[in-house]
């Protein structure tokens, strides 16, 4: 079957469609940003985009995806590499502790800003509840989450 | 009676966790070990070319010779390396110990790249995560690894230029002579300073901590861009050559032993490359029987394991039940039980006394519910175990993987990987264990994935427990008499389990004059052990509102209370704490929370102290309670003397972590125990805190001269109690259990 992640169409031969996406990624396609957490969507390790909305990939099956565009941790940096504003945050604010959720933390963020480029507190709060963080690091992602939207919405 | 072993490793990291005070005193000297290349390569796991897992940052190695005075640098023409010793779990080592190096060495931290060190006790001595011991144990020897590096390459430019060594200085990885006309880089000094002799630790001159350039700053974390790329830097990321991918199912109660399963059904699956039954051997904290099965893929292997059908033979297992010990303990607080510490007569001080306070504690037991799920990596081939491993404890976890397989420890190579937190699970390694011999078993490289429910099942839980207190303040309103009567369990019938044990040393013990501490154990068979700041995490919940608790009686102001119970600035024995640092935290916290503010009706501020992994810390929780019970934390203030902070931004971000990992478990978190089997299969059951919950946290450091601690742990402890208080405070109804969801209380 074909899947199309970060802009590329990708190639996986005998999988089951009944797959979770997570497993297709981490498993077939060598994509391990995207973690494993819950298996139940509770935890929101496995976040990553669908057609720019976040998804629980733990849970999804590849089999409805062939025409749909997937965006993992591992697409948001630009063509020269360079971080894109959340991921640029993320490293200047040092959010991570373990950093285990931390790439489900991004892409939560990511699809937010995606859509509300200028988002409230309580937005932020209200987008990024279906993610988890053992290590308690919420006050630094909100802040990051503030960070990149500012410099976004100054074309930085 | 359990034939099964619980002893074994818990006794160990028992041992290790409670001597880190001792630990902390002792200011280890680096092992200087001249290597030559071909060893250092072999050591440090950059032989093999392409099978450099868990090493994200391949070393460049120069023609030329490196200087490589110790395990923790090298430095040669293309760079600077600095080796991070112990496990990262999200506690900021990886970050915070090469910075104690670098600042000795004198080189800008932007130049150096961190790479993670191999397990090697002759050079590192102990490598491990637990006890919030790593800052204490190599404060003082990572340092002096970096000054005897800047010490060898400043010979060798005194050498090259004929000039005096002591008229020669360093800055940013530059040497330079006084009079401003030589200079040289580290780079370009580093061969001919491998020829320097290795000078003495006593000759070494550390700095003056008024010079740090590195030390007390905010550094980000040297992951935190390969995170963020998704990058594979954890255990469950690795993949091996050839590998394939195994789950593993033990028995829902503990103890209980396969007789049949339906393996051939299972084999004939699709991607399912075998299925077998393993034995165990003995031990609850090594390998529990149960069956493998060996797939393509992670997700043919859950499948798989959802079909699996085995028949236990439970006639030893687990029948733990969380409600029975409950009916257990209500009748266990009401009878003496064995005397753990006496001090003074608390029955003359009740009898004298102008008022009397009792309160009838628990709280439940928890999951370290850490994020990323247990798994390993294992091949064995040859006599030989290769194990890529998220592990707290990899010296003792080569140890008991080599005993599973049955060869030397000489044989085992582990290679540690980042953890997806720790919180004390991972200090144990029974994953570890079942990967090693599922892999021997099977012939090919397996990845061993749990799923989260097995990680519910089978962790190593925090023990619940319950406290009858009983208390007295005199005439003058001081506290007299402090009787805490302690249910706790045991897996042998003679030890508490780990964290689950009292001594005399918990506050108000040394500070009040009558106190007697009783302790009765409930036997439990599923298992115990670490969980961030053991026995800490739960005392500190009793003692903390029992404090205030008397405070109210006498009808003092608590923050008065609490500072005359400290009293006199004094050490209260080798590894107890100082009741001058404690106050001035208390103060200090108080301060910062405008403490005595009028508040509106429903809202209150609580205060509480707690000392733990040789860290000083204060808490003042301002909160908000409605009619329906509902809690909303305002804000949490934080005052910490934890000595000389190494790096400011990982220090903040563990205090503000810990503080909501507190309020998480305070409020939510519970695992429950029916007929052997624990009721919570996953995150739906066992909510922890998500971030519209969160509050400000505002986070004040004591810059002190005493020896430093680490902060992974002490400044969990005094949260459950600030906020009890709290909401004390702001509704006058004392909760006495935790989680509070059990008393009818939500976080909002």
């Amino acid at each position: 079957m074909k899947l199309k992640i970060n802009g590329q169409d990708r190639d996986i031969e005998d999988l089951d469609q009944k797959t979770p996406l997570l497993w297709a990624l981490r498993d077939e396609l060598g994509l391990v940003g995207t973690k494993y957490g819950c298996g139940v969507s509770q935890c929101g390790a496995c976040t990553v985009l669908v057609n720019n909305v976040p998804v629980k990939s733990c849970t999804m099956p590849v089999g409805g995806l062939t025409d749909a565009e997937i965006t993992t941790i591992e697409g948001l940096a630009g063509e020269g590499g360079e971080l894109n504003p959340v991921q640029q945050a993320w490293v200047d604010l040092d959010v991570a502790q373990c950093g285990y959720c931390q790439s489900g933390q991004v892409m939560a963020a990511e699809g937010l800003l995606r859509s509300n480029p200028n988002p409230t507190d309580d937005e932020i709060d209200q987008a990024l509840a279906a993610n988890i963080c053992r290590c308690g690091t919420y006050i630094r992602i909100r802040q990051a989450v503030k960070q990149a939207a500012g410099r976004m919405v100054a074309g930085e | 009676m359990s034939t099964l072993d619980y002893s074994d490793l818990s006794t160990v990291v028992d041992e290790v966790l409670a001597g880190q005070a001792e630990a902390s005193r002792r200011n280890r000297t680096p092992q200087i070990v001249k290597l030559d290349r071909r060893q250092f390569l072999k050591a440090t796991g950059a032989v093999g070319g392409g099978l450099m897992l868990g090493f994200a940052t391949p070393v460049a190695f120069a023609k030329t010779a490196a200087l490589q005075p110790n395990g923790y640098v090298r430095i040669d023409e293309t760079g600077v390396v600095i080796y991070a010793k112990n496990p990262e779990i999200g506690q900021g080592v990886k970050t915070s110990l090469p910075m104690l190096v670098a600042e000795e060495l004198d080189v800008a931290w932007h130049d150096v790249t961190v790479v993670q060190s191999p397990i090697d006790q002759v050079r590192y001595g102990m490598q491990f995560a637990g006890g919030s011991t790593a800052i204490p144990m190599n404060y003082e020897a990572l340092r002096r690894a970096g000054a005897t590096a800047r010490a060898m390459l400043v010979q060798a430019a005194a050498k090259r230029w004929g000039l005096p060594a002591d008229s020669l200085s360093t800055q940013d990885g530059v040497v330079r002579h006084a009079n401003g006309t030589e200079s040289a880089t580290y780079l370009e000094l580093a061969s001919e300073a491998a020829s320097m002799p290795v000078p003495s630790s006593a000759s070494l001159k550390l700095k003056d901590p008024a010079n740090f350039q590195i030390l007390g700053k905010r550094v980000t974390g040297v992951d935190n861009e390969a995170l963020m790329r998704g990058e594979p830097l954890f255990g469950i990321d690795q993949v091996v050559p050839g590998m394939k991918y195994a789950v593993y199912q033990k028995c829902p109660a503990i103890g209980g032993k396969v007789v049949a399963a339906n393996l051939e059904e299972i084999k004939a699956r699709p991607g399912v490359q075998d299925a077998f039954v393993l034995e165990g051997n003995g031990n609850a904290m090594d390998l529990l029987p149960g069956v493998a099965i060996i797939a393509d893929s992670t997700w043919q292997a859950f499948e798989a394991k959802k079909a699996l059908r085995v028949e236990w033979d439970e006639g030893e297992a687990s029948e733990d039940s969380w409600s029975n010990a409950e009916q257990q303990a209500d009748s266990l607080r009401n009878e003496p039980g064995t005397e753990i510490a006496n001090t003074g007569d608390v029955e003359a001080a009740f009898a004298g006394s102008a008022k009397q306070v009792s309160g009838f504690y628990r709280y439940a037991f928890v999951s370290h519910g850490q994020l990323e799920p247990q798994n390993c990596t294992a091949s064995f081939s040859d006599g030989k175990l290769e194990l890529w491993a998220p592990t707290q404890m990899p010296g003792r976890g080569i140890a008991s993987a080599a005993q599973i397989v049955g060869i030397s420890p000489a044989n085992v190579t582990l290679h540690q990987l980042r953890c997806g937190g720790g919180f004390g699970r991972r200090l144990y390694n029974d994953f570890l264990c079942e990967a090693a011999a599922i892999a021997k078993r099977a012939g090919v490289p397996i990845k061993l994935q749990w799923t989260r429910e097995d990680d519910m099942a089978y962790d190593l839980y925090r023990a619940g427990g319950f406290h009858q207190m009983h208390g007295s303040v005199d005439d003058d309103g001081k506290i007299s008499g402090w009787r805490d009567r302690f249910i706790t369990f045991t897996h042998d019938g003679r030890r508490p389990v780990s964290g689950g044990g009292m001594s005399g040393g918990v506050f108000p013990g040394g500070l009040v004059e009558n106190v007697r501490i009783e302790q009765t154990a409930i036997p439990w068979k599923n298992r115990c052990a670490a969980w961030r700041a053991p026995g800490s995490n739960v005392f500190a919940f009793v003692v903390g509102s029992f404090v205030h608790e008397l405070a109210h009686a006498a009808g003092r102001d608590h923050l008065d209370v609490l500072l005359e119970v400290l009293g006199e600035p004094r050490q209260l024995g080798p590894r107890g704490m100082h009741t001058g640092r404690a106050a001035e935290v208390v103060k200090l916290a108080a301060e910062k929370a405008d403490w005595g503010r009028a508040l509106e009706q429903g809202r209150g501020l609580g205060v509480a102290f707690y000392y733990s992994h040789a860290g000083h810390i204060a808490e003042v929780a301002d909160v908000s309670v409605n009619d329906n019970k509902q809690v909303k934390v305002n804000k949490v203030t934080v005052a910490a003397d934890v000595g000389p902070i190494v790096n400011m931004s990982g220090a903040e971000n563990q205090v503000q972590g810990s503080v909501i990992d507190g309020l998480s478990t305070l409020f939510n978190l519970s695992v429950t125990f029916e007929k052997g089997r624990v009721q919570q299969s996953n995150f739906d059951r066992y909510a922890m805190l998500r971030m519209p919950e969160a509050p400000p946290v505002d986070v004040h450091f004591v810059n002190s001269d005493y020896p430093p601690t680490g902060l992974g742990e002490p400044a969990f402890p005094p949260l459950a109690p600030a906020v009890c208080n709290a909401i004390f405070a702001a509704c006058g109804q004392r909760v006495r259990t935790m989680p509070l969801t059990d008393a009818g209380y939500t976080l909002v």
